[in-house]
């Protein structure tokens, strides 16, 4: 009987560690290919080559990237920054001062979650060329601050958040809008670095949006540039390697960074 | 001057909270719903309107492209989504036992791919895949393979090649919903089924799926509405690799998404017909969602 529950850890194990390389090993291929010749890459090398800073210098030569970059990160983090905050507003109203009318809002808020971008696409387009927001990063950011997703998460989180302490609070005479800036939104931290972290990886990663909007070079993004590069007719692997990992890293370093409060986050949404 | 009374005070302040929401919501969300579904009763060319009423969804039913991509995009539903769900639901059981060892480095790595961006990771996949590239390099000297398969040159082998890449990413994502579900799951339950003498195979079926219902329920709406919109990964699988105006070989990577897009975009633009294409994928949705929690048995 003990062999045989070892031989069923064994399968297990093994199990794992295919899923771990399976996972892992695009990331490894990228950074590896970042450092090799075009030509190596085809070749199917995964060893590090020499060639790193060539690949950097055909990047950087021939593409605007330093723009690109900031570009991505000014439109990522002023969505993550603006959507947070309204998000967070609207489930602490929809939560701690229950109405029917709200309550109302909240159910018809929920039900549009189901509907598929590709249904608002055209309206939107239109919308953005009548504020004339076309090719401009506001036309990009504005339709993503407001989001459900986000509102339904937060709200999730404060149910779990004792009312009392917010009556207690009133009968000190504390203002409504200092409660919740000086004393739920400290207490809600994980809550609010999950939500970051998705808010971040949708925004960064966005890609139909931006390709509708964004149309000249000088206002491009990272996820742009990426797809751009790679549907060329002759593409440079390596140049393409280095953009990929570029264009990655800033969600791993975000989420690494944040990851202890992720799991609670999502953990707390989850309890109910 | 008024006072005003102490709940009318309340519940302005809830009107306060959530109106920026309201309103963003308003003009982005409500506006484009209702608008889209007024623009689909007419067929647009530039700037020519002409009334059609539900002329647009009868073209649909003989639109053989429009088919296509439903018939694309139904079978990666099918395919995909239920072989993500189950591979990320044992991951999470295994992955939930406390005498795994190295259960964060699992995780981590498996997770890992839920980080990567859309387009980047599908151009990887597009490298990878190619007919002289990574996988058929390492099928071949492997011997497990005679000639190298045409990932990305055959309909077929495309479409297999998409649904690789999206359980590459989306495993990940899926197994931390279920990590996190499974932790509400007390220890005691496992451990008196063990006593009670059933097997992990049993407490998987008898526990585990039924205390997780709500979260596999939940998993499995979200992943259908991003099957059904799907976008980034087909698209670039498919750019630059067969020449031409189709989306992959024979148009098989063609998804309603893209063919909204190109309608609007790339053709000379009918605003109204692609949104009448949005309205059947809504309808879509909604119907699959429904049998979903229906399935499930969910009354709440």
């Amino acid at each position: 009987m003990k062999k045989d529950t070892k031989i069923k850890n064994l399968i297990v194990y093994i199990f794992l560690i295919i899923m771990s390389i399976v996972s892992v090993f695009p990331f490894f291929w990228m950074i590896v290919g970042m450092t090799n010749k075009s030509v190596d890459i085809i070749k199917g090398k995964l060893t590090f080559g020499n060639a790193l800073i060539e690949n950097f210098n055909n990047l950087f030569s021939n593409y605007e990237v330093g723009r690109i970059i900031i570009n991505s990160f000014k439109i990522s983090l002023t969505i993550v920054i603006g959507s947070l905050l309204i998000s967070s507003m609207a489930a602490y109203g929809f939560e701690f001062y229950p109405s029917k009318i709200r309550e109302k809002i909240y159910a018809i808020l929920l039900a549009t979650m189901m509907i598929p971008f590709a249904a608002l696409m055209v309206p939107l387009f239109r919308l953005m060329v009548a504020f004339n927001l076309l090719d401009s990063h506001w036309g990009v950011i504005l339709p993503m601050l407001p989001s459900v997703f986000l509102i339904f998460f937060f709200r999730q989180s404060f149910k779990l958040y004792p009312k009392e302490i917010i009556m207690a609070a009133r009968v000190d005479g504390a203002s409504e809008l200092r409660i919740f800036l000086s004393i739920v939104f400290p207490s809600m931290k994980s809550t609010y670095a999950a939500a970051a972290i998705y808010s971040f990886m949708t925004s960064w990663n966005s890609y139909l949006w931006p390709l509708i909007v964004l149309q000249s070079d000088e206002q491009k993004t990272m996820t742009l540039l990426v797809s751009t590069l790679s549907s060329g007719y002759n593409p440079d692997f390596g140049v393409i390697m280095t953009t990929v990992v570029l264009a990655t890293l800033p969600m791993i370093i975000v989420f690494f960074g944040l990851q202890k409060y992720f799991v609670q986050g999502i953990l707390g949404s989850v309890k109910q | 001057m008024k006072k005003i009374s102490y709940e009318r005070y309340i519940d302005l302040w809830g009107w306060f909270f959530s109106l920026f929401s309201i309103i963003g919501l308003g003009l982005f969300l409500f506006y484009p719903i209702i608008y889209s579904l007024y623009l689909s009763t007419f067929s647009t060319k530039g700037v020519v309107q002409e009334f059609v009423g539900i002329g647009n969804y009868i073209r649909l039913f003989k639109d053989n492209t429009f088919i296509l991509s439903l018939k694309n995009i139904l079978i990666i539903l099918i395919i995909q989504v239920p072989i993500m769900l189950i591979l990320a639901l044992i991951l999470a059981v295994i992955l939930n036992d406390k005498k795994i060892k190295f259960r964060g480095l699992f995780r981590t790595a498996i997770f890992l791919p839920a980080v990567t961006s859309l387009v980047a990771y599908t151009v990887l996949f597009k490298m990878m895949f190619s007919t002289d590239g990574l996988i058929n390099q390492a099928l071949l000297s492997m011997h497990l393979i005679k000639e190298p398969i045409p990932w990305l040159m055959d309909p077929f082998w495309a479409k297999v090649t998409l649904i690789f890449a999206l359980t590459w990413r989306w495993t990940g994502y899926n197994m931390i919903f279920y990590l996190a579900g499974l932790q509400n799951i007390s220890y005691e339950i496992y451990e008196a089924a063990e006593i009670d003498g059933a097997n992990k195979v049993v407490q998987f079926f008898k526990i585990t799926i039924p205390m997780l219902k709500p979260i596999i329920v939940f998993t499995s709406i979200m992943s259908t509405i991003g099957t059904l919109q799907l976008f980034d990964e087909p698209i670039n699988l498919a750019a630059g690799v067969v020449t031409g105006s189709s989306v992959g070989p024979g148009d098989s990577l063609l998804t309603p998404s893209v063919y909204i897009y190109n309608i609007c975009f790339k053709y000379m633009p009918n605003f109204g017909y692609a949104a009448a294409i949005s309205y059947i994928i809504v309808i879509i949705v909604a119907i699959l969602s429904f049998i979903q929690f229906k399935l499930a048995g969910e009354n709440e």
